[in-house]
């Protein structure tokens, strides 16, 4: 009798925790799959739009399928020169990042891996700058930009963000871990500064560096408040996001929701597509940022 | 061998400035010197038109007319400040304990689908500030996607508003179910503070800045999430199972292990929440531009409005260096909370 209590007691004991683990599963599902329409149904909702005509965006704005399939908002954004925007776009993001990685590398390896005179004080002065938020950077990004007539040009747009404090220190932090006995074999070899980093230090950072060509693409194909200060009059220097908020004012009050959300799905769809391939770089990366930072 | 290591110091002396060189010029010209600039430009009454060296030096009238005179800018800049404060304080904690919520509940042992979870809701922060804006100034209007939802779920009773154009205060509708309003209100809930009313003071955040700190929410909730998960997966299994053979529940899990060997990263989190929040910027330029009755203007949103469209560059350079210090101060503040928990 004893020795049956002590037996049956735990599996029961177990089979009650294995239940009330099973239903807590399903009530997650649940949840999980609730919570998910709730981040991804907006973006169908948005492209469904973004194809139907304005009468029937008025009157059934919330309807999933269009009853009348049409490109006039496309068509309409391209006629306003989205064409123009999403190549800014491209090219801005593409030469900053490529700018921001290369000088990040050079500086981040410097700063780690040569220890010269001054790198510690260089080093905690440029990390010290993250610490400023950008709002309050943008008037004296508006004075230097003005002062050397940048204002209106692809190089205000571009050069300002050639190099990130964020860059420098994601590279930092990689060199920093990187052993010290693989570049004292190259120096027994003969090799320079320069050949040690670019052929055995920066290809064992590519992890680094893979994070931050998309962080940095990422930050500038969604930039707003940059171009919104550089540009001032030009509209074939609009970017995606500087054309579209521009197109919200000039619109007035009846807007055109099948354009607007035509433009915003432009803007969205491409970097979707490199989340949706590159996925796991991005969140190695938020990682990285997240714990190191 | 001596003099073969000191030139090999002097070789890499100049290596390291010379990699350094791009970096540091790019700072030199677009950060240290600008900011310079900035403290400078906040003691003159620029305009940001004509050339900067036109500027006359006032002294502190900038700050003077902001912080002591009564007037409409040291209203603007209270107001600013006031809907600032309303929006940090409900989208930090908001943001900080749903994205908790689903990371411990995503990073379940035997749950699947994860990467499906991970992804949807991460997806979110990837994408443009202005056509996320764009979109749920479509969602939000009366008819929109919001307010049927809401009618949907408590079937009917909900009444349709158009949330970004609506000023009433959250906290000045509820006074409003107990017979409070300005007509009923004491005498001194209408004097004025720091030329604001005491009543405004207390507003809470209008239903437009709500409509704000919701898309902002969901905006964000992704990346805090993803960075708990980071921390969640550095936690051993064997703390788990070592509370579970003690008998622990999930609730006691949570609260006895999980939370307190996250606390490094939730004060991260809060971090990033209470410098983000403190500049929001682009949501309200394209969804409200401060309005309606200035219940969405942000402190980030009155530096561009006096700057750019108001030609008062010096006191926008004024407003944004005092946003620095708060940010600057809550972030200590923050810090030593830390610490002091630490010990």
């Amino acid at each position: 009798m004893a020795a049956s209590m002590t037996t049956t007691a735990p599996t029961a004991v177990r089979r009650e925790s294995r239940l009330r683990e099973n239903i807590r599963l399903v009530l997650s599902y649940a949840l999980l799959f609730l919570i998910a329409l709730v981040f991804l149904y907006p973006f169908v909702l948005a492209i469904s739009t973004s194809f139907k005509t304005l009468p029937e965006i008025n009157e059934r704005p919330v309807a999933l399928i269009p009853q009348t399939f049409t490109l006039e908002g496309y068509q309409r954004m391209f006629a306003l020169n989205v064409g123009r925007w999403a190549f800014n776009s491209f090219f801005i993001a593409t030469t900053v990042t490529v700018s921001n990685v290369l000088f990040s590398a050079l500086a981040g390896y410097s700063l780690t891996r040569i220890a010269f005179p001054g790198s510690r004080f260089v080093f905690l002065a440029i990390i010290g700058t993250m610490m400023i938020p950008g709002i309050v950077q943008l008037i004296p990004m508006f004075i230097v930009l003005k002062t050397l007539g940048m204002i209106d040009s692809y190089t205000g747009l571009i050069i300002p963000k050639m190099v990130t404090a964020f860059g420098i220190f994601l590279m930092a932090q990689f060199f920093e871990a990187i052993p010290r006995e693989i570049e004292e074999a190259a120096r027994i070899d003969g090799a320079g500064r320069f050949r040690m980093f670019f052929q055995i230090v920066l290809p064992l950072a590519r992890p680094a560096i893979v994070a931050l060509v998309i962080f940095s693409f990422q930050g500038s194909w969604n930039e707003f408040m940059h171009p919104l200060i550089v540009i001032t009059t030009n509209q074939d220097l609009y970017t995606l996001p500087l054309g579209l908020a521009f197109l919200r004012g000039g619109l007035g009050q009846n807007l055109q929701w099948n354009a607007l959300l035509a433009g915003s799905m432009l803007t969205t769809v491409p970097m979707a597509t490199i989340f949706f391939f590159f996925q796991r770089y991005f969140i190695e990366g938020i990682s990285y940022s997240g714990v190191k930072g | 061998m001596a003099t073969g290591i000191k030139q090999q110091d002097r070789q890499d002396a100049i290596a390291g400035w010379l990699f350094m060189t791009p970096a540091l010029f790019l700072f030199a010209f677009f950060v240290f010197i600008p900011i310079f600039f900035a403290i400078y430009f906040s003691f003159t009454d620029w305009n940001g038109i004509s050339p900067p060296t036109e500027a006359r030096f006032i002294g502190a009238e900038n700050f003077r007319v902001l912080l002591l005179e009564d007037g409409i800018r040291r209203a603007d800049f209270f107001k600013a400040l006031k809907n600032t404060a309303y929006f940090s304080l409900g989208v930090v904690p908001m943001q900080t304990a749903l994205a908790l919520l689903l990371a411990v509940v995503v990073n379940q042992r035997r749950l699947r689908f994860k990467s499906f979870f991970r992804t949807a809701y991460y997806f979110p922060s990837i994408t443009s500030s202005i056509a996320i804006s764009m979109l749920f100034l479509f969602l939000y209007q009366r008819n929109g996607l919001v307010n049927q939802v809401l009618q949907a779920i408590t079937f009917g009773l909900w009444q349709p508003i158009a949330w970004m154009a609506d000023p009433r205060g959250l906290f000045h509708i509820i006074f409003g179910w107990f017979g409070l309003t300005l007509e009923t209100a004491p005498d001194w809930m209408r004097a004025n503070v720091l030329s604001l009313p005491v009543w405004d003071w207390i507003s809470g955040p209008s239903v437009a800045l709500m409509g704000i700190m919701l898309l902002n929410t969901w905006t964000t909730i992704g990346t805090m999430m993803v960075i708990f998960l980071a921390a969640l997966q550095d936690v051993p299994r064997e703390v788990y199972e070592a509370a579970e053979i003690d008998g622990a529940n999930s609730r006691q899990v949570f609260f006895g292990v999980t939370l307190p060997l996250l606390r490094p990263t939730l004060f991260f989190v809060v971090t990033l929440g209470l410098i983000g929040t403190f500049q929001v910027f682009d949501q309200v330029y394209v969804m409200s531009a401060g309005g309606p009755a200035k219940t969405t203007l942000t402190v980030a949103y009155l530096v561009y409005r006096n700057g750019f469209t108001n030609s008062q560059m010096g006191l926008a350079a004024a407003i944004a260096l005092l946003l620095f210090i708060i940010i600057f101060t809550l972030t200590l503040v923050q810090r030593r909370i830390t610490e002091g928990k630490k010990e």
